[in-house]
């Protein structure tokens, strides 16, 4: 799982790297569909600082359309931000937050 | 004759219902007239294109039209319902070149009424008649004929009811003359127009009528295969017209429809696994599947991506169809497993990994390499997954292990190829179809071995060359496990390390434990002992992993460290996954001892391990740096940068996680920046820069961390043999923090560098090879150090104070019997006590000897001796000694300090101090010590807590002396016993006028004494007085009272002259008036003999025999009360002889009313020059007056400080530069305070205001 999660970065790097020649900073940070398996399927986001986020989903999950995956990233961003604003978190800590925890399972229970 | 429209895409293309089309004849026609234009017209139709002007907005598009002609037949003509468009006629075409009336009416009319009615009848009402005229058909009938134009008149009044465009005339169509050609383009513009208006709407009223089916699939017996065949053909009429775009779409529609049909309702059934096949455009066997409404899932989507494969070669997009098929693949995967389809176990995988072949081949087949090559990114998923096919095919086939596959292995391969089917006949005659290549993969150990490293090696190349090495090392992982399977650890290494590189590198901590574990795996088959310890360490201390697991790894080094040592192979593993440094304590915390004393340092080491680990010997060696000057340096063992007590050491906390936030990154260097407009330096902006950016901002994920856990392989570990070590035995190493304490060699004196630490279990042995940040503790030897300071601030001289003796013993040991000697000096003896005890500290400044300790303090006349306790190395002894600074009585001759030159160094010299208006006095000490050769010298300020002042009196010829004693320090004393003794005369006697014998003399005040001068037979010139007074601090009892001496000297005491001044009023007045002159008469008399100094020095002789000496006076009043008429000074020569007296008149006017003080008047000695006796100057005139202005100031000047002037000659004022302009000058000289009384010093004289004097002054406040 973290196998394949860690070879998505190869593409994450790849769409990274051809957005960045043709648009500069008007970029979509929204990477789309990273990387199809058999069981899951990968996509990827990328915020303006490099970071990345990446959501696995079952294939067999059929209810989660592109715009839900993109609004989805869109919430996990904010909610990032809000953590990286927080002035007593270390940048590079790992991410310790009640709110940040309680969104990401959010997300997960509503995609069951 | 009518036409049936049939659009040919390419020529090549060859469609299985080509045959079915049927022409249709017009009956009573001529069809030899349409068989000799069908060619040209069949050629001519599609040359030039239309414009398709397409309904719901669609853009636009040209097309070319080409037609099928078919003869008329009735039967042929579309029923209702018809759901064919392939096979549509679009256009009916009525053919006749008939020009005679009669004919017309016999036949061609009811032929084309028939026509027509049957038209009507199936509701077409696409047509049109042709009219062909040729001249030679009216050269024939000349006679009976009617004008050609009659005939399609007739027809159009016949049949085209307000359509006239439906009648077309063809004139000589076979001619080649222009009027033909026009008329033959006209008639295909035409057919063109009116083939396209009907294909719209027909085309429009299929699409209607495919969309009402559409709408109908929630109804029962709906069926997806009937919908499916409809809207194909509408692809396929687009695929016609080479709209391959909008046929694709038909075809994405289908598929999206599909899929939602399969999730709501499933459609199953028995299937082959013989993959895609995308050789032919059309599939037709799968095609009447579906046709028949039986085909399965599979051969569904097989045939639909077959068909989308063939539209996006048309299409030049064959990436598109990499990434569709890869889509497709797991999406049927997916869907078979959703509708729980039971299939034969890798029956999918043989279906996929045909079907990724296939994909591949067909795309191979329709670029070339370069364009392969360049496009590796789209197949490289495709090949992947063939490859994770073919594998997990042959592991379950048992192709996948040392061992051939057993009974069941093959079993289950026989079950998987028999449903492969027969091979295709596309593919039976090529050499490297998938079919054959799986056949083949699957049929032994070695054919497998090599296929799938094939397409193992193959996916990783495409993966490496487009830059995907992640993907590129999964690909080698997965091979690894396959090497693993086949027992080839060795091969297998290689790519697991790799991985392993890049996910530590990146920070990925389950990758890393996994990929860890197979190494682990990996490197005990391979026998590397060292390696697999070193990897057992990390998985023992990885918690990532179940307790269990570590256990299991921890237990494997412990057992190999419990080996018995006749094995003498011992292992050096990186300290780094074993236990962590995290802490360094030094105690005492300055990490700075002198030799011999005790060090302790404290380890907080981090134990990784599950379990408690016994740990045979741990030892930190040490580099031992001997420091030079260490032994000599006086202040060093005090002044010495030392270490801060406790060094924490950071790292990451373990394999797992990424890199914490202290390995992040240095700290930001910001600075500010201001930019100032340059013209007037105002500030346009500011901000804060990131100096140190290139560091701050440099990528962390591309740099491997430094610390070693996480390293893929362990470092070579060298362990360097320390001559010093710290080291301690037997220690047992409990999981989490352990706190070991070592006691740290200080035998030396230098900087010993903690360098490596090794922990020993056994044959194992864990090293740390650098201890980073560098820990240095220090080990200093000291010269033993004695200084003096005072117990408070400032020494005050003249009484005894206390002094602090301090001796840092350094690496002397005072034993019983050593004693400080002390040179005695005069000035400052020291006070012995009873009391002087000494306290002695250790380093860490703990009194460990406070018992009072008291010296032994013995003085002889040369030296004092102080006995010192027996004081340890390295500690301070501290003692307090009272002395005395004995004041230096002040008046010492230059003729003394000549005297004494050969001890003028042990003399304490006196000096104002800038900080204090206090008189300082360094006072030497010179000091024997045990432990040294050398005196020791020391210097003590002490202060002079007085200045005092004298000064001589005088009324007429009774003479005063004063001194003034003023305190300038802070202390307020008492003064006691205050005299005035003269040395040599002891006739005199002095009398004191002081009525106090104790006086106050507070902090900056003064006091003033008084004494009257009193002799007997003659006044001595020159008195040496002595000043004495006792004196204490405020408040203390008679003993500690202490004598001050202060010595003066005056010089030309007795009075000679006294100077009387008398003011007259002005003739007739009884007072004076200001503003009238007065007169003003002063008379000097002499009231001594003169002296015997007084006569060598500046008299001369008269003519007459009578000595005399000149005196000049001056008048002159600075308070402005009086104006000076007429002169104001001049000369008198005075015999020298007592009671001589001149009178002298001067004019003076009052310029004020009142009580005026009268007018100064000074006295001078005047010296005329002995080389200028001859020009004898006129005694009234030869002083000019600015000479004598110049006088006045000086005179003043020296008034103020006559009273010190109590040594040394008396300069004549302004001699300096006068007597060397000109040798004939006079000199005049002041005479010394006492040697003239003025007895007009302080009258006053009544002035009376002016008569006319009406203006009063009033001051009204």
């Amino acid at each position: 799982m973290s196998a394949f999660l860690h070879t998505s970065l190869d593409v994450v790097e790849e769409k990274i790297s051809a957005v960045g020649k043709s648009l500069g900073d008007q970029r979509e940070l929204y990477l789309g569909l990273l990387y199809p398996t058999e069981d899951y399927k990968v996509y990827g986001y990328v915020t303006n600082s490099k970071v990345k986020f990446v959501i696995v989903v079952d294939s067999s999950n059929t209810s989660l359309r592109d715009n839900e995956i993109r609004s989805m990233f869109r919430k996990l961003h904010n909610s990032f931000t809000d953590v990286m604003c927080n002035p007593f978190h270390n940048p590079g800590d790992p991410i310790q937050s009640k709110a940040f925890d309680g969104i990401v399972s959010g997300m997960m229970v509503q995609t069951g | 004759w009518k036409a049936l429209r049939r659009p040919l895409s390419t020529v090549k293309q060859v469609y299985s219902f080509k045959e079915k089309h049927h022409g249709d004849l017009q009956g009573a026609g001529d069809q030899s007239l349409f068989t000799s234009l069908y060619t040209s017209l069949a050629q001519q139709l599609p040359r030039e294109p239309m414009e398709w002007r397409r309904t719901y907005g669609r853009a636009p598009k040209m097309i070319h039209l080409e037609a099928n002609f078919v003869q008329f037949k009735e039967e042929l003509l579309p029923k209702e319902g018809n759901k064919a468009l392939l096979t549509f006629p679009f256009l009916h075409i009525y053919w006749t070149d008939c020009c005679d009336t009669e004919v017309y009416k016999s036949l061609v009319k009811e032929d084309m009424l028939r026509w027509q009615n049957s038209l009507r009848a199936h509701g077409s009402a696409d047509w049109v008649i042709i009219v062909v005229e040729t001249n030679d058909n009216k050269k024939k009938n000349k006679t009976n004929i009617l004008p050609r134009s009659s005939i399609v008149d007739k027809i159009r009044s016949d049949f085209c009811n307000k359509q006239n465009d439906r009648c077309v005339v063809l004139s000589d169509p076979l001619k080649d003359s222009s009027r033909s050609q026009e008329s033959w383009n006209s008639l295909l513009l035409k057919l063109r127009t009116l083939l396209l208006m009907s294909f719209t709407k027909n085309l429009g009223r299929f699409e209607d009528d495919m969309r009402t089916l559409r709408e109908k699939r929630t109804q029962p017996g709906w069926s997806f295969c009937e919908y499916f065949m409809v809207q194909e053909e509408l692809a396929f009429v687009f695929e016609m017209l080479q709209q391959f775009e909008d046929a694709l779409v038909q075809y994405d529609e289908l598929d999206a429809l599909f899929t939602q049909y399969v999730l709501n309702f499933g459609a199953g059934g028995n299937f082959g696994w013989s993959g895609l096949l995308l050789r032919r455009p059309i599939d037709m066997e799968k095609r009447d599947g579906i046709q028949r409404g039986e085909a399965s899932l599979l051969d569904l989507r097989s045939y639909l991506f077959s068909r989308q494969c063939t539209l996006l070669i048309f299409l030049q997009r064959p990436w598109e169809v990499t990434q569709r098929a890869l889509e497709l693949l797991h999406n049927c995967v997916q869907e078979l497993r959703l509708l729980e389809v039971s299939v034969l176990e890798g029956a999918l995988d043989c279906w996929v990994f045909l079907s990724c072949l296939e994909v591949l081949h067909r795309i191979e087949g329709c670029c070339d390499q370069a364009q392969l090559a360049a496009n590796c990114s789209h197949t490289v998923g495709l090949w992947a997954y063939a490859t994770d096919k073919l594998k997990s095919l042959g592991e379950l086939c048992g192709l996948v292990s040392e061992k051939e596959p057993t009974s069941e292995d093959l079993n289950r391969t026989v079950d998987l190829l028999a449903g492969l089917g027969d091979e295709r006949p596309e593919t039976v005659n090529s050499l490297q179809s998938p079919y054959k290549k799986l056949k083949e993969a699957l049929s032994s150990v070695e054919a497998f071995e090599r296929h799938y490293l094939e397409l193992s090696h193959a996916a990783m190349e495409m993966y490496r060359a487009i830059g995907r090495l992640r993907s590129a090392r999964l690909v080698g992982k997965s091979l690894a496990e396959f090497y693993m399977r086949k027992a080839d650890p060795e091969r297998a290494e290689t790519f697991l390390q790799e991985a392993l590189k890049s996910y530590v590198s990146e920070g990925w901590s389950l990758p890393v434990t996994h990929t860890r574990k197979q190494i682990a795996a990996c490197q005990k088959l391979l026998g590397r002992t060292e390696d697999y310890l070193q990897t057992s360490a990390l998985l023992a201390g990885d918690v990532n992993l179940t307790t269990e697991e570590r256990k299991h790894f921890c237990q494997e080094i412990l057992t190999f460290a419990g080996k018995s040592g006749d094995q003498s192979q011992k292992v050096t593993l990186s300290m780094g996954v074993f236990t962590q440094l995290t802490r360094l304590q030094f105690r005492p915390a300055t990490a700075s001892v002198h030799s011999g004393a005790v060090l302790q340092v404290e380890l907080t080491l981090r134990c990784l391990m599950p379990v408690s680990v016994h740990i045979q010997q741990l030892a930190a060696s040490i580099h031992f740096d001997l420091e030079r000057g260490g032994t000599n340096g006086r202040s060093k063992g005090t002044q010495r940068q030392t270490n801060p007590g406790t060094v924490e050491f950071h790292q990451s906390n373990s394999s797992a996680g990424p890199p914490s936030s202290s390995a992040a990154g240095p700290p930001l260097e910001l600075d500010e920046i201001q930019d100032r407009s340059p013209s007037d330096n105002s500030l346009n902006s500011t901000g804060v820069v990131c100096k140190n950016t290139h560091l701050v901002m440099r990528r962390h994920d591309s740099h491997s961390p430094p610390d070693t856990p996480n390293c893929v392989s362990p470092p070579a570990v060298a362990m360097k043999e320390g001559a010093q070590m710290l080291k301690v035995q037997d220690v047992t190493l409990e999981p989490g923090n352990n706190s070991i304490i070592f006691t740290a060699p200080s035998g030396q004196p230098g900087t010993y560098t903690l360098r490596q630490l090794y922990a020993t279990v056994g044959q194992v042995q864990f090293v740390l090879p650098h201890i980073y940040p560098s820990v240095q503790y220090e080990v200093y030897s000291q010269e033993p150090q004695l200084t003096v300071e005072p117990l408070s601030e400032p020494l005050l001289a003249g009484l005894p104070q206390m002094v602090k003796f301090t001796l840092l013993t350094g690496h002397y040991t005072v034993k019983k019997g050593d004693a400080l000697q002390l040179s005695n000096t005069d000035t400052m003896p020291i006070l012995p006590s009873s009391s002087c005890t000494a306290r002695i500290s250790n380093p860490a400044a703990e009194i460990i000897f406070d018992t009072y300790n008291v010296l032994s303090i013995q003085s002889s006349e040369k030296v004092t001796s102080i006995s010192l306790p027996p004081t340890p190395p390295y500690h301070t002894l501290e003692f307090h000694l009272e002395v005395l600074c004995l004041i230096p009585s002040g008046d010492e001759r230059p003729a003394n300090e000549r005297l004494t030159n050969g001890e003028v160094r042990h003399r304490p010299r006196s000096y104002s101090h800038p900080d204090t208006p206090m008189t300082a006095i360094d006072q030497r000490m010179s000091i024997d010590c045990p432990w040294s050769i050398y005196s020791t010298l020391l210097a003590l300020t002490f202060y002079i807590p007085f200045k005092t002042k004298h000064s001589l009196l005088s009324a007429g010829n009774r003479k005063y002396i004063q001194v003034c004693v003023q305190n300038v320090s802070d202390v307020n004393f008492t003064l006691a016993e205050v005299k005035l003794t003269e040395k040599q005369h002891a006739t005199l006697e002095l009398q004191s006028l002081n009525t106090k014998t104790q006086q106050l003399l507070c902090s900056k005040h003064s006091v003033f004494c008084l004494w009257e001068v009193r002799w007997k037979d003659d006044l001595p010139s020159c008195l040496q007085c002595v000043f004495s007074a006792d004196f204490s601090p405020l408040n203390q009892d008679i003993s500690a009272f202490k004598p001050f001496h202060y010595q003066f000297q005056f010089e030309r005491v007795t009075t000679l002259y006294s100077v009387r001044a008398d003011i007259l009023p002005p003739a007739g007045e009884q007072h004076c008036r200001s503003g009238l002159l007065c007169g003003l008469e002063v008379c000097i008399t002499r009231l001594t003999e003169p002296a015997e100094g007084e006569l060598a020095e500046d008299s001369k002789t008269d003519t007459d025999g009578l000595k005399t000496t000149k005196l000049m006076y001056e008048v002159a009043d600075s308070s402005s009360n009086w104006a000076v008429c007429g002169k104001s000074s001049g000369m008198v020569s005075m015999p020298m002889a007592a009671s001589a007296t001149h009178k002298v008149q001067i004019e003076v006017m009052p310029l004020f009313a009142g009580h005026l003080p009268f007018p100064k008047i000074k006295v001078l000695k005047y010296l005329p020059h002995t080389a200028a006796v001859a020009i004898q100057p006129d005694p009234d005139s030869c002083v000019e007056n600015d000479s004598l202005s110049l006088l006045d100031k000086a005179l003043d000047d020296q008034g103020d400080t006559a009273s010190i002037r109590s040594r040394g000659s008396v300069h004549s004022v302004g001699s300096g530069d006068q007597q060397q302009k000109g040798v004939a000058m006079p000199r005049l000289e002041p005479f010394s305070p006492g040697q003239v009384f003025n007895h007009s010093y302080t009258q006053q004289v009544l002035v009376l205001p002016a008569t006319d004097d009406h203006i009063m002054e009033v001051n009204a406040t």
